[in-house]
């Protein structure tokens, strides 16, 4: 056997071995048997019917979904504000402060959660919805800013010089030059923070108030009593929605892309 | 008090970086209608004053004027400027009529009067059907064409070019560079230029100023600069010149002896004694194309040969540099080729006129 069919089946094994419980679980989620196992018996989308009816993990859903999105507003803005302070401006500390911006990445979610915790009952803080999504922009922040930061420093500085030159203040440089330019890496930060903080579970177990679930605790809950198939189709709804969302909107990207591209062609035949 | 015929004028402007200064009391005026060249290395101060005059770096001291006003503290968007940079800076995400018709749209112009304006400046430029394309459907000649049409078009007071053919390959560049001076006359819009490219510099000024560390060593017309150098190093920045430390002997009847310190003597002008303050130190300063090679030593009236041997010979072409040991000194020399060029190791005489022998006062700067 030559070493490159080695590395095909090496690949094929790793493959396998990531994506397979995947798999397993997005079948199981169309089976129509209460007790899951193979050979599936029967194609049913029961499961995901009694999904939609059950109160608590439709609240979950909603949560997370505000929950998401309103910590990727905050961390996009947040973010987008602190990668050009790092990249235009000079000012004391700025190393220092950069290194902090990013840490959240290098330390373990469980020490983060904690530590936020800590502090917040040394203030003598209950726990709120709050509190959960200043932890959830905490972790999501590096993200956007090491994006952000990364297709800033491409944008040449003479562009926006230029634009002032022409005569638009600074505030209107960066509508009309700096944010259309640097959009793409905004809505990548924006997506990036909005499926990290669906996912999440280690920090919202920690930070969550009594009473609130998001889909990934609400799930942790139902299967410390039994392994219902409903968490199979709750699974797979998962898969699909943290998939499908950055999918979209690369199309979106894509065809107002070719459409102005298109626009500009035409345009030039005519000429 | 301020003279409303000069575009801009710095009074005694200074820039400094912490410890550093990077410009050092200058003193400049750019005359209305004229192009005024910055010359120098890099590092000696001509794209910061440029950056002061644009308003993109704050002036330490002194005064900086526009049209006889006192812009100091004028933010840039608030000064009429055009600038053009060396890597064209325009708008990638934006229309090559967009992009022209920018400025217009913060000048408040009407509509109708935008979209004249964007053609006008484009049938300037020698691009007319290009408004609909993106910047980045252009090559680079004809993106800096389209830099150079939205700063004109809302007519500023003074333009402002830093190296805006540096990026652009050596033909295109020689074309852009009579295309930007046609413009330029064109319109009889004061502007700045500035280049670390002599021939550029030579070319197009009506105004030459040579920066070095953050001074200006000399400033006039391009053809006084080349021909009277006032430093050893405008001298030596501008072309190839041969600076040796020399004594003045006395003056005879048309010209006076430069006795220089390798041995030979040169001959020069009362022209050039006038210079030296009445002071027997000078150092003689012969441009390298100035110095006319032949076999045979043919002396005229105040003209010197000097004997002396070809070292190397570097072909260009239509002309070839030669550096040529007498007395133990190296000389440049720049001849054009007849035929074929001097071979190397071969006897040879340089001969120097007195009037291409420039003087400089004392034997250091």
């Amino acid at each position: 056997m030559s070493g490159w069919s080695m590395i095909r089946i090496a690949t094929i094994l790793v493959y396998l071995f990531l994506f397979a419980p995947v798999a397993v679980v997005i079948l199981l989620a169309f089976n129509a048997n209460q007790f899951g196992g193979f050979p599936i018996e029967g194609f049913s989308l029961r499961w995901f019917e009694a999904l939609w009816h059950n109160d608590a993990i439709v609240r979950a859903f909603k949560t997370s979904l505000l929950l998401g999105f309103l910590t990727s507003m905050v961390s996009t803005t947040l973010g987008t504000m602190a990668a050009l302070a790092m990249v235009r401006y000079d000012f004391p500390g700025k190393r220092t402060i950069s290194t902090l911006l990013v840490a959240p990445i290098l330390i373990p979610e469980v020490v983060l959660a904690v530590a936020l915790l800590l502090f917040l009952q040394a203030l003598s803080m209950p726990k709120s919805f709050g509190l959960l999504l200043m932890g959830h922009v905490v972790f999501t922040l590096p993200f956007v800013v090491l994006v952000v930061q990364a297709r800033l420093v491409s944008i040449r500085r003479d562009v926006e010089e230029a634009a002032m030159s022409l005569g638009a203040t600074p505030v209107q440089t960066f509508f009309e030059i700096t944010l259309p330019l640097m959009l793409p890496a905004v809505m990548a930060g924006m997506l990036f923070s909005f499926t990290i903080s669906f996912d999440d579970i280690t920090g919202t177990l920690f930070w969550k108030p009594g009473g609130v679930e998001t889909v990934p605790t609400q799930i942790f809950a139902m299967l410390r009593n039994s392994i219902s198939p409903e968490i199979n189709a709750l699974g797979a709804v998962m898969v699909i929605f943290t998939i499908a969302l950055p999918l979209i909107a690369a199309s979106i990207a894509r065809v107002m892309a070719m459409r102005k591209l298109r626009a500009s062609n035409r345009k030039t035949q005519a000429a | 008090m301020a003279d409303t015929t000069n575009a801009v004028e710095l009074q005694n402007v200074v820039k400094r970086y912490g410890e550093f200064t990077a410009v050092k009391r200058m003193d400049l005026t750019v005359p209305d209608n004229s192009f005024v060249t910055f010359l120098g290395p890099s590092g000696c101060g001509k794209t910061t004053t440029l950056r002061m005059i644009a308003g993109l770096t704050d002036v330490t001291e002194g005064d900086l004027l526009i049209r006889g006003k006192r812009v100091n503290n004028l933010p840039i968007h608030k000064r009429n400027l055009g600038l053009v940079f060396q890597n064209y800076a325009l708008f990638p995400h934006k229309t090559i009529f967009d992009n022209i018709a920018f400025g217009l749209k913060y000048r408040k112009v009407a509509k109708a009067d935008i979209a004249k304006k964007v053609t006008d400046a484009l049938e300037l430029v020698q691009l007319p059907h290009v408004a609909d394309r993106y910047p980045n459907q252009l090559s680079g000649g004809q993106q800096q064409r389209i830099a150079l049409a939205r700063a004109i078009v809302i007519e500023p007071d003074v333009l402002l070019l830093d190296e805006p053919l540096s990026a652009l390959d050596a033909n295109l560049r020689e074309e852009m560079r009579v295309e930007l001076k046609r413009i330029q006359r064109e319109l009889g819009i004061a502007t700045v230029f500035v280049t670390h490219d002599q021939s550029e510099a030579l070319a197009m000024s009506d105004k030459l100023v040579v920066m070095n560390n953050g001074i200006v060593e000399q400033e006039g017309a391009p053809e006084d600069v080349y021909n009277n150098p006032a430093s050893a190093f405008v001298a030596d920045f501008l072309g190839h010149s041969n600076i040796i430390a020399a004594n003045l002997g006395s003056p005879n009847a048309a010209f006076t002896s430069v006795n220089l310190q390798s041995g030979e003597t040169l001959l020069t002008t009362d022209e050039q004694t006038a210079k030296t303050k009445g002071s027997t130190d000078v150092r003689a300063v012969v441009r390298a194309e100035k110095i006319q090679l032949s076999d045979q030593s043919d002396t005229g009236e105040g003209v010197i040969a000097i004997p002396g041997k070809i070292k190397t010979v570097d072909y260009l072409g239509q002309q070839a540099r030669y550096f040529v040991t007498a007395n133990g000194r190296d000389w440049q020399v720049i001849n054009p080729i007849d035929a074929r060029p001097h071979k190397e190791g071969a006897d040879i005489f340089m001969h120097i006129a007195a009037r291409n022998c420039v003087l400089l006062p004392g034997h250091q700067d």
